[in-house]
Formats: C-alpha cells, structure tokens, sequence
C-alpha cells in the first residue's frame, strides 16, 4: 500500500519545491501550483477551457483521421510491392524531417488562418508517420504467413482481408498510438502560431494579453493531462482481445 | 515482398527519379495551371536555393540550428541517458518519476516558451532548452525499455561470475541495451531538428525555422519558403542517414539481425 | 520430379542448393526426404509445392506441370504456421470459405476430433502448446482436402516425448485418410518410423544419394530386428551423405 504512494509523494514533494521556489521570488512571473489551480478554475468558469478543448480535439481528430485514412492503405502498398517502395521512399525520407510547423507559411497561404490551416498541419504531422508505420508492418510480417495465404489459393481481396490485414494489426495499433501523441505536440503548437482559439492559442494569448502566466502554465498542464488520458485511451484499445496476440510474440 | 521478380539494381535509381520527374512536373503545370501569383514553381524554387546560398546568411542560419541541436541534444543524452538507464534498473525509481513524466512528455515543447523565455530570455538559450525537452524524453524511455528488455538470463550470469551490481549495469546490461539505446537516440535526433524549426519560427530571430517564417512574412517569398524547407530536409535526412552509420559499426552490430 | 536444379543468387554469388534431384512418387505414398542439416531439403520441397520455382527442371504432378502454390498441395511448416489471430475453429476453416456453413461446421468439426483438439475449438493459438499448434496445423491442411501433403520439419521444435506422440498422431491420421505425404526430417528415426520410402539427399549441393524402401508393416515394431536392420542402414547412409 505505501509502495504504491510512492508516485504520489512524490508529485506532491515536487510541487511543494515548486511552491517554496515560486514564493521565495516575489514579483515573479511563473505561478506556484495553487495559483496554476486557481488558474485551471477560472478558466473552466468562463467556459474558455471547454471551449479550447474542444476545439482542440477537433482538429486533431480530423487531421489524425484523414492521415490514417490515406497514410495506411498507402503505406501497405508502399511496403508491400518494392518498387513502390524504390520510387517513393527517397522522397518520404526528404520530407519526412521537415518539421510540421516549417509548413505555416503553405498552410497560411492555402487555407488562410483557421481550422483548415491547423489539420492540414496536424495532418502532415501525422502522415509521415502512419505511412512508415504502415510501411515497417507489412515488412515485418512473417512469410510464413504470406506462404500460406498463397498456399490456400486465396484471392488477392481475400489475402488483403484475412492475411495482410490481421497480420499488420497490432504494429498499426501501437504505430496509431504514437502518431495520435505526435497529434497533440503539433495541434498546441500550431494553435501557437496559425489559429485564433485552442489551448495552444491559450497559452500565447495569456501571455500577450497581460502576462497571465497562471493561464500559461495551467494551459500546460490541461495540455499534458489530455495528451496522457489520449494514450491511455489508445492503450487500452490494445488491449482488446482480437489485437493482443500481437503482443507477446514480440 | 512481393512475388514478382526480383528489381534489378538499375531499378533502384529509376523509379525514384521517374516518381520525382512526375511530382516535379505535375507541380510544375499546376502552378501555371491555376495560374497562381504567390505560390513558387519549381524553378523559381531552385533559383531561390541558389540565391539562399550564396547569401551568407543561409550558412549562419545552417550553423545556428544545427548548433542548437548539438547542444539541446547533448546535454538531453548526457542527462537523459543516465537517468533512463537508472529507471530501467531500479523498478522503485521508475515506479516514482514514471507518472510525472507522462504528464510532462505530452506537452509540446513549443507549449514551453513563455515558460523557456521566462528563464532563459531571448535568444539561443530557449531555443536551445526547448530541443533538449524535445530530445530528453525520448532518451529516458528508450533507455528505461532498453534496459528492462535485457532478458534476465544475462543479468544472472553476471552475478553468477561475481559481478557486482554496478559492475553488471555496466558490462553487461549496457552492452546489452546498447542496440535499442542507439534507435532512440537516433529517433531523439530526428525529433531535437524538427523541434528545432519549430522552435526558430517563434522564440528566436535567426536559425533555418527563421528562414522559413521570415522568408514569407517580409515579402511573401514562397520560393524561398520551400528552399528552406527542401534545405531543411535534407539536413534532417542527413542526420539520420550519419546516425544510422554510427549504428552500423561492429561492435554495436550484434543487436541488429539484418 | 525430373532433373531439378536450384541454384540461389546471393551478394552476386550462385548458390548450387538443389543439384538433378529426379524423383517419382505414388498416388498415397508416405516420404520422407532426409539429409544433413543445410543440405537444401526445404528448398526441395518449397519447390515441390511451388513456393519456389526451379532454375531447370520441371515438377508435375499427374502430368500437370506445377507453377506455383495451390490448395491441392498444402505446407506444413515448421512452426509459426498457424495464425495468431484465429481460434482453432478459425484457423481449420481458414480454406473452407467457399462451402456452405453447415458444411463448414461440419468439416471443422470433423477434423477437431480427428487431431483430438477437441474443448480448444475457441481458443487461440496463443494458448495451445507446440504440438497442439502443429496438430492445428494439420487438420487445417486436410480440411481443405489436399492430394499432398508437404511436411517441413513440423515436429524439429517440439521436444523428444511429444515428438514421439505426434509421429503416432501422423501415421493414425494418415491411415484414416489417405494423402501422399512428403516429409522433410533430419532425424532418422522418425524416417524409418513414418515412411514407405525414404529418400537421402547429401550435403549442398543436393542430389538424391540413395533411396531406401522401408517394407515393415504399420503399426511398426521399434524393436523388430528388421526395423533396426533398416535404421542401421539408414545411419550407414547418412553417414556417407555428412561426408560428401
């Protein structure tokens, strides 16, 4: 039982090192934890952090979304005939570097300042990512496999459906996890420089539009708090039964 | 993967250079298509990479990001690798740290600015701050997971030859996580450049993330915009390919079955 | 069979794996393919099932040239085979898709009892032991009712005692329904246990050094001066297949 306090304990010695830090300053900027709590409930009273939240989730879910949409069947192809991969592949290394947010000035331009703008970065974020994922995964599936597909004389939907698909699963499951998280990095920081609402437009407006820095940090902690409880919800979709078998083969 | 014959080795040039002709001409026609003002071609993209370089500003900016990586990323595996590798072998610290860092690795770096400017002020240093949290957590679990990962068996024998604890962590476990360390170190590079750019394109005024909001926002110049994004790449792309080389060596090799 | 020859191409080096292996085999016939670890067995019957494709030579099977894989002839592999994300039921009515339900359930379960997987029809491989899962293998081979079967080492992962079992399971099946087995082994025993003929290929590159007919009776006595007769035989030529 006191083992398992001891995460516990220590967030709360760590916030009251915050606190000591932050109050033996006086006329600092930074707020200490309860003024970042404060600052959590004013928020939730204008109805600010429900309505930035939302709208927050809401051009992740679409820019994730589309991504998979695309990303996934075309990095199976990709992965799949080696030519494909020989044509493509040099160029999804060239632009798989280029930060998300290094696409604004596009964005901008193409889709004005908006929601568009922030899914289509959210987007680019995301497809490079799923379509290496979906690429690695049907690399590595066995071919033992694949041989018996073949084996069985199944049709190419058919081996689609009941091999490629199965087989490629869990590896897209952990892979979706992980671009959703990469979601949540770029929507706060595209809402920091090309939107008008959203928590990462939260924190850049409470900073300009009086230092509110109790905001600021309370933005970042909402922020993280999201981003976990997303994981934790991709998470337990791993668990589901007719995915786990992935699992303790690897 | 597929059943059909095997590519030659000429293929290997030829599709990407035929996919890269297509794109480049379908770019082409639809700028002149759509008749589009602003909006670079690839041409005028090309004359924009040969005007960047022979500004001398396109090489400071080069030198200032990569700077800022080495730093941030340095000083996140100097720190970041001990600590991880501490997680991995002591369940009782990662039992403790684990929760706090869950909550902090969500948070975009870019999330930490007004914070970052707070302490550091303007200028290099929170660019620099931010690549390090960019790269920190990255390191801490693939070291934490390369460490846990080391089959028991290993760390038996270890003991079982009068090693002691330390002395295990050392010449055993470490060697023995040292493959998967590698790809996160490696991933963690990938992620220090874009966070980077990202960074340079709020918190400091120079820095190829600069280039890139600078180049449009004093004269909406989209040629130089997607130079510097091409440069940005291709850097980016450099990095891995140097690191991957790194993983290539040896004695490091062991861990990967090709 | 007739004059096969494989030969792999690897960092710019040819590989001579299979070299002129010429082979007839009967309708119902029970085979073993033995040699030394290495020596181009499964590359063999990778090719008798179409997975590969000769570098000369031809197989046909009733006169019908074979380009590649089909149903008629199923892979038994060595492990890993079935799939992790069917139950047994799944797995074993994996080739049955275009039957009628009742006639699938019906067929599946046939075959449950058949390699005694009976209880398990829900469970997936992840919970079933190495025999089990190479048994499920099996039954979903025969679902599909092959002319041939091909057998790749299905029982090298599993340990003595159970290999011992299922080679009892194996010859039992195969007396209740009969199908020309191809089996690749490297243990000696186990041919001489299972085969009618047993076929010796040497070491890389391989050609049919000898083929040895194993004319006992099932059920087959280990200790009959006859089968040890056959065994020492067997090693003898082995033997000369390791030094070759």
């Amino acid at each position: 039982m006191l083992v398992r306090l001891r995460p516990v304990a220590f967030i709360l010695v760590l916030l009251v090192i915050w606190q000591i830090a932050i109050s033996s300053h006086p006329g600092q900027l930074l707020p200490g934890p309860w003024q970042t709590l404060r600052g959590i409930g004013d928020l939730l009273q204008h109805g600010l952090l429900l309505k930035y939240v939302v709208a927050s989730l809401f051009r992740v879910t679409w820019g994730f979304l589309l991504a998979a949409a695309i990303a996934i069947p075309l990095g199976l192809t990709i992965g799949w005939y080696s030519r494909a991969e020989m044509a493509f592949n040099p160029l999804v290394q060239i632009f798989r570097p280029i930060s998300p947010l290094a696409w604004i000035p596009i964005a901008i331009l193409w889709f004005g300042v908006g929601d568009l703008s922030a899914i289509f970065l959210i987007f680019v974020g995301c497809f490079f990512s799923l379509l290496l994922t979906a690429m690695s995964a049907v690399h590595n599936i066995p071919d033992v496999y694949i041989n018996v597909g073949r084996n069985f004389g199944l049709s190419t939907p058919a081996f689609i459906y009941r091999v490629l698909y199965p087989a490629v699963a869990p590896q897209l499951i952990v892979g979706l996890r992980i671009t959703l998280g990469i979601a949540w990095l770029v929507v706060v920081a595209a809402e920091m420089i090309a939107v008008n609402s959203g928590l990462g437009f939260l924190i850049v407006d409470a900073r300009n539009a009086g230092n509110r820095y109790d905001l600021v940090v309370a933005g970042m902690v909402v922020i993280g708090l999201i981003g976990l409880l997303l994981d934790l919800a991709m998470r337990s979709l791993e668990q589901v039964k007719s995915f786990r078998w992935g699992f303790p083969e690897n | 993967m597929n059943s059909l014959a095997k590519a030659a080795t000429w293929e290997k040039f030829f599709w990407p250079l035929l996919t890269a002709a297509l794109l480049l001409a379908v770019w082409h026609y639809s700028v002149i298509w759509t008749a589009t003002k602003v909006f670079p071609s690839p041409l005028s993209v090309e004359k924009g990479l040969v005007e960047l370089a022979h500004k001398h500003v396109l090489w400071a900016d080069i030198i200032d990001s990569l700077r800022r990586v080495a730093t941030g990323f340095g000083l996140a595996a100097i720190i970041g690798i001990p600590f991880g590798l501490a997680l991995g072998w002591y369940p009782a610290l990662n039992q403790i740290f684990n929760p706090v860092l869950q909550i902090l690795r969500p948070i975009s770096p870019i999330a930490w600015i007004p914070v970052a400017i707070i302490f550091f002020g303007i200028g290099d240093k929170p660019a620099t701050f931010l690549v390090f949290l960019g790269a920190f957590f990255p390191i801490v679990v693939a070291c934490a997971s390369g460490v846990s990962n080391v089959p028991s068996i290993y760390r038996r024998a270890g003991r079982n030859f009068g090693l002691s604890s330390p002395q295990i962590l050392a010449r055993v476990v470490f060697p023995a996580a040292l493959p998967q360390i590698l790809i996160g170190l490696r991933i963690a590079l990938g992620i220090a450049w874009l966070v980077v750019v990202a960074g340079e394109m709020i918190a400091v005024d120079s820095g190829l993330g600069y280039l890139v909001i600078d180049s449009r926002n004093s004269g909406k110049r989209y040629d130089l915009v997607v130079a510097a994004m091409l440069i940005i790449g291709v850097i980016g792309l450099a990095l891995d390919v140097i690191f991957r080389q790194v993983e290539k060596i040896r004695s490091v090799r062991w861990g990967f079955r090709s | 069979m007739d004059h096969v020859r494989k030969i792999f191409e690897r960092d710019g080096n040819s590989i001579s794996v299979l070299e002129d292996i010429s082979l007839d085999v009967r309708n119902g016939e029970f085979i073993c393919l033995v040699g030394p670890s290495g020596c181009g067995k499964s590359t063999l019957l990778n090719v008798m099932g179409g997975f590969l494709s000769p570098t000369s030579g031809s197989v046909a099977i009733d006169g019908e040239t074979v380009q590649g894989p089909d149903p008629r002839r199923i892979l038994v592999f060595q492990e890993r085979g079935v799939f992790p994300w069917l139950t047994v039921e799944g797995n074993i009515g994996f080739g049955l898709s275009k039957l009628s339900d009742a006639e699938r359930k019906q067929r599946i379960a046939h075959y449950v009892q058949l390699v005694r997987l009976q209880g398990f029809e829900h469970s997936y491989p992840s919970d079933l032991s190495g025999g089990m899962k190479q048994r499920l293998q099996v039954a979903r081979a025969l679902a599909v009712n092959p002319d041939i079967l091909y057998l790749d080492e299905p029982f090298g992962a599993l340990d003595s005692v159970t290999r011992f079992i299922m080679r009892g399971e194996l010859l039992r099946i195969w007396q209740t329904e009969r199908r020309t087995i191809i089996f690749v082994t490297h243990d000696i025993d186990e041919a001489v246990q299972l085969a009618d003929r047993v076929v010796v290929l040497s070491s890389r590159p391989a050609k049919i050094q000898d083929v040895l007919t194993i004319d006992i009776e099932h059920p087959r006595n280990l200790s009959s001066p006859r089968y040890l007769e056959l065994r020492d035989q067997l090693a003898q030529k082995i033997g000369l297949a390791f030094s070759a």
